[in-house]
């Protein structure tokens, strides 16, 4: 690995480009498993009612409240990105990282507070 | 320009064009959970809202479609940087995968749209 790659890895933009690619990452793999569950229905309304009965585990209740951070994190740094592709160029904007990160934490909590 | 650079350059332009439309999808997808969320999930809570509707039905099923084609892009650039796949074996896991989550979500939007009616 090139040093010049080390130094570029300290800089926020690109723990926002790593968080970024692993949640797409992760939400892609979950989308087959929530569209199959969501299938159960075909079958009948008890079926997808056990279904999401076995999910209320606290295993999978932590994973739901990750899943709704991972959703709103991915959402917060795609529009940062867009933000930075599409509109005029405004200086390093490294406070919207931050401002993403909480925003999605605080998405995440209101769902875990619901749930 | 050659091929191959006209065709990054549009998977760039589809990449960003789904997420336009998906920043507003999810919104509203996050805002339904937290509200269903309320007391726990149940299937006829789930189905009652969906079953029979059009308008639901037309939502998730253009949001499946967008997700597709944003995850089999994301996809396939991870595979070629992460993994040096090469562009064709990339592009062709990412199709599958397109092809994979389109069935699956299509199918799902069906069962709650349709199912056990």
């Amino acid at each position: 690995m090139k040093t010049n790659d080390m130094r570029a890895r300290r800089h926020a933009s690109w723990w926002a480009f790593l968080v970024h690619r692993v949640s797409g990452l992760l939400l892609t793999l979950f989308l087959p498993i929530h569209f199959w569950t969501l299938g159960l229905a075909l079958e009948s309304e008890v079926a997808l009612d056990q279904a999401l009965r076995w999910y209320q585990h606290p295993v999978f209740l932590f994973g739901e409240w990750a899943l709704v951070l991972l959703l709103a994190v991915h959402a917060l740094g795609g529009i940062r990105l867009l933000l930075i592709e599409f509109r005029p160029w405004q200086g390093l904007r490294r406070e919207w990282i931050a401002v993403g990160g909480l925003v999605a934490l605080a998405t995440s909590l209101l769902f875990l507070n619901a749930s | 320009m050659n091929q191959s650079a006209v065709k990054a350059a549009r998977r760039w332009y589809w990449q960003r064009i789904t997420a336009m439309g998906m920043a507003l999808f999810v919104v509203i997808h996050i805002a339904v959970m937290v509200y269903a969320m309320n007391g726990g999930l149940s299937a006829s809570e789930i189905l009652g809202r969906t079953q029979g509707s059009f308008l639901w039905a037309l939502f998730y099923g253009v949001f499946v479609v967008l997700v597709s084609v944003h995850a089999s892009i994301g996809l396939r650039n991870t595979l070629v940087e992460w993994l040096r796949m090469s562009g064709k074996a990339a592009g062709v896991l990412g199709n599958l995968i397109a092809l994979l989550l389109l069935v699956l979500g299509l199918r799902a939007v069906w069962a709650v749209t349709f199912g056990s009616l």
